[in-house]
């Protein structure tokens, strides 16, 4: 799908895009005093807001989840975790990738370099931001002895899954953006929508029972799903229902780089 | 490696008329296009041979920028193609991207990936970027602390720190304090040595005539002419004037003088030079001079109109156009009121030949003021060539006739 001259570009701009990544990571707390901690402390404190307000202060429970379940007291905000750390990652590269090119204009105007590094370094850059929460997340089911096992890796395929969706969209977004101002602010506000019509903070089983089934429409539903059951019930995903997300994210994507490379000239004139 | 072939090369960027035309053509089935094509750049076509140095100059607007971003591959060409061969290095624009909270080593490292060069590379060559750059300690404090020329020494010295091939450079070079511009310059001519070819942007007159084998005019998104820099250079001073000049009807002329050399013959016309001569101490015609020998350049200026003020000045330059000396009435107070028409001036300059041996020209100018941008009358380029040598000095270095008188003490110290 990607073509060869493409990943001859990556591949040779491999230090490039690493080096991006790592800056970019820097440069977000390189003048603060306690530097890198920051990148831990603010997903921490994310995490201690979220068990303490939703699972203690409004003493939310799964409907559905026993009382007396080794994990019940944890249920909520595993459950919440699960969905709004990874909807934040979709959200972080959709953002991200929507005005990547936007950002980058001067470089791209004046310099000449493989463009396709660009999406690569926002995918890295919102994967290793959500390595570290996630991780965090980890330590947290670890210590608290609600680590789902083995059922846990089956979270790759669909980490994967969702990045590739989400650089789809990015990629759209971010080539039509350029051309189209006006694409910038929709994608924010439907990602607003989006988040909200998505099973994240309220469980599905709350909606009324006819619109339950428009979920299936939704492809970040699937994806958050396989979250939570894995992290909250310890099942594996359901893969029947992931498949046709997976076909559209690769649709997506084909249709992201093939507007890509068609508009990529015309992109630099526009900028 | 290092050629460079442009061919049938040009540039248009679509204008639409509204925001919703582009839409509308990109997702209406089978629309017609809407857009018009602004062209920039046309038909440019040139080849650099391998180790060449061409320059390229145009007055703002040709289109130079474009075609090195079009080279470069920046941007794409709406038609032609642009052929290279070898690694290539454009220094367009320094310090591009640099960041201000990263130090300057890091953001060495930095511009060095994005010029596609790995992490081991960079660190094998830091030493010599840092020597280069001289910035001392600088190199490990934050850019952002930085002044605009340490920056541009880290910048240049990140870009070359590798022989490349082809070398493209964009007046880059005219920033920096005059240490370093000597430095980077002469960095290029070490390239240049060893085989680099080179593609220059500059208006800078000398840069271009000391390093190009030749040079190429843009003008108006097109290449008006090509040859060597010395001619180039000429018809673009005058194609200059003539911008200033636009109201008045003028031309610029092109003249073969004997040695084949092009003459450029610009200006009003409204004076010219009826006869030019070089005359030694007898008053007799000469075209070869003896270093050191006084001689007087006799300008015949006819008056076809009423000149109001008139000054007449030349300048001296040498084979490479380089400007030896240049002086004219206005500076030496001496402008003429009130010339009629059909008067003849004859201006007698006399000075002694403290030149070195060579082949020089001569530049005349008549004009009302101090330069030739007001009243361009005659602007007349290599309106007499001759030559310089050295019949009765010692042998001596150089294109200045500076001859010491020397004076040495040898002192014995006793102890």
């Amino acid at each position: 799908m990607i073509p060869a001259t493409m990943l001859r570009g990556l591949w040779a701009y491999r230090g490039f895009v690493l080096g991006s990544v790592k800056r970019e990571f820097q440069s977000k707390y390189s003048n603060a005093m306690l530097g890198a901690v920051w990148s831990l402390l603010a997903p921490l404190a994310m995490i201690v807001v979220y068990t303490v307000i939703f699972s203690q202060v409004m003493h939310g429970r799964l409907p559905g989840a026993a009382a007396d379940a080794p994990n019940a007291r944890y249920a909520y905000s595993i459950w919440l975790c699960a969905g709004i750390l990874t909807w934040n990652l979709f959200a972080e590269i959709v953002a991200r990738a929507q005005g990547m090119f936007i950002e980058q204009a001067n470089l791209i105007k004046k310099i000449s370099f493989p463009r396709i590094c660009l999406p690569l370094i926002v995918v890295l850059n919102a994967l290793l931001n959500f390595g570290i929460i996630f991780g965090l997340f980890t330590v947290f089911l670890l210590a608290t002895g609600t680590f789902p096992g083995a059922v846990f890796f089956t979270l790759l395929p669909v980490l994967a899954l969702q990045t590739l969706l989400a650089i789809g969209i990015g990629m759209i977004a971010g080539v039509l953006n350029v051309f189209f101002r006006d694409v910038g602010p929709f994608v924010t506000i439907a990602m607003q929508f989006w988040f909200w019509l998505t099973p994240i903070v309220y469980p599905a089983s709350i909606l009324p029972a006819e619109v339950r089934p428009l979920l299936d429409w939704n492809p970040m539903a699937h994806v958050i799903r396989a979250w939570q059951d894995v992290l909250v019930k310890g099942v594996a995903p359901d893969w029947a229902g992931l498949a046709p997300v997976a076909l559209l994210a690769l649709l997506l994507c084909a249709f992201g780089l093939r507007l890509f490379r068609r508009r990529a000239g015309e992109m630099v004139d526009e900028l | 490696m290092g050629a460079i072939v442009v061919s049938g090369l040009g540039k248009a960027y679509r204008q639409y008329p509204t925001r919703w035309s582009r839409l509308a053509e990109w997702v209406l089935p089978g629309a017609r296009p809407r857009h018009t094509l602004k062209w920039v750049l046309q038909d440019i076509g040139f080849r650099v041979a391998p180790g060449e140095a061409v320059g390229l100059i145009g007055i703002n607007g040709a289109g130079k920028s474009t075609l090195l971003k079009l080279i470069t591959g920046t941007t794409q060409p709406t038609t032609g193609s642009v052929y290279m061969e070898g690694k290539v290095a454009a220094l367009l624009e320094l310090g591009m991207g640099f960041h201000p909270d990263f130090t300057g080593r890091q953001n060495a490292f930095m511009a060095g990936q994005l010029l596609g060069m790995t992490v081991e590379e960079i660190a094998a060559l830091m030493p010599d970027i840092e020597a280069f750059a001289e910035i001392g300690d600088y190199m490990d404090q934050p850019v952002r602390v930085y002044s605009s020329g340490m920056q541009m020494r880290v910048a240049f010295a990140v870009a070359t720190a590798r022989r490349p091939d082809i070398l493209i450079v964009d007046e880059a070079l005219s920033v920096g304090d005059a240490y370093f511009q000597h430095k980077s310059f002469e960095r290029i001519r070490q390239f240049r040595r060893l085989g680099t070819t080179l593609l220059l942007v500059s208006h800078d007159k000398q840069a271009i005539q000391s390093v190009c084998d030749r040079a190429l005019l843009l003008d108006g998104g097109r290449l008006a002419r090509e040859g060597a820099p010395e001619e180039i250079m000429d018809y673009y001073n005058a194609m200059i004037a003539e911008r200033e000049n636009e109201n008045v009807r003028s031309s610029v002329r092109l003249n073969e003088t004997r040695e084949g050399k092009l003459q450029t013959i610009s200006g009003t016309g409204e004076a010219t030079v009826a006869d030019i001569a070089l005359l030694d101490e007898h008053g007799a015609r000469v075209e070869v001079v003896d270093v050191g020998a006084p001689v007087t350049l006799q300008v015949t200026v006819r008056a076809h109109a009423p000149i109001p003020r008139m000054v007449l000045g030349y300048m001296i330059k040498d084979r490479l156009g380089q400007p030896m000396y240049g002086t004219n009435t206005h500076l030496k107070e001496l402008p003429l009121d009130d010339v009629a028409a059909g008067e003849d001036v004859v201006y007698r300059f006399a000075f002694p030949m403290n030149l070195g041996p060579g082949s020089y020209s001569v530049a005349t100018a008549i004009v009302s003021t101090d330069t030739h941008l007001v009243n361009n009358y005659e602007w007349r380029d290599l309106a007499l060539v001759f030559t310089v040598v050295n019949m009765r000095r010692p042998y001596f270095e150089g294109s200045a006739w500076l001859d010491p008188s020397v004076d040495i003490q040898r002192v014995t110290l006793t102890a």
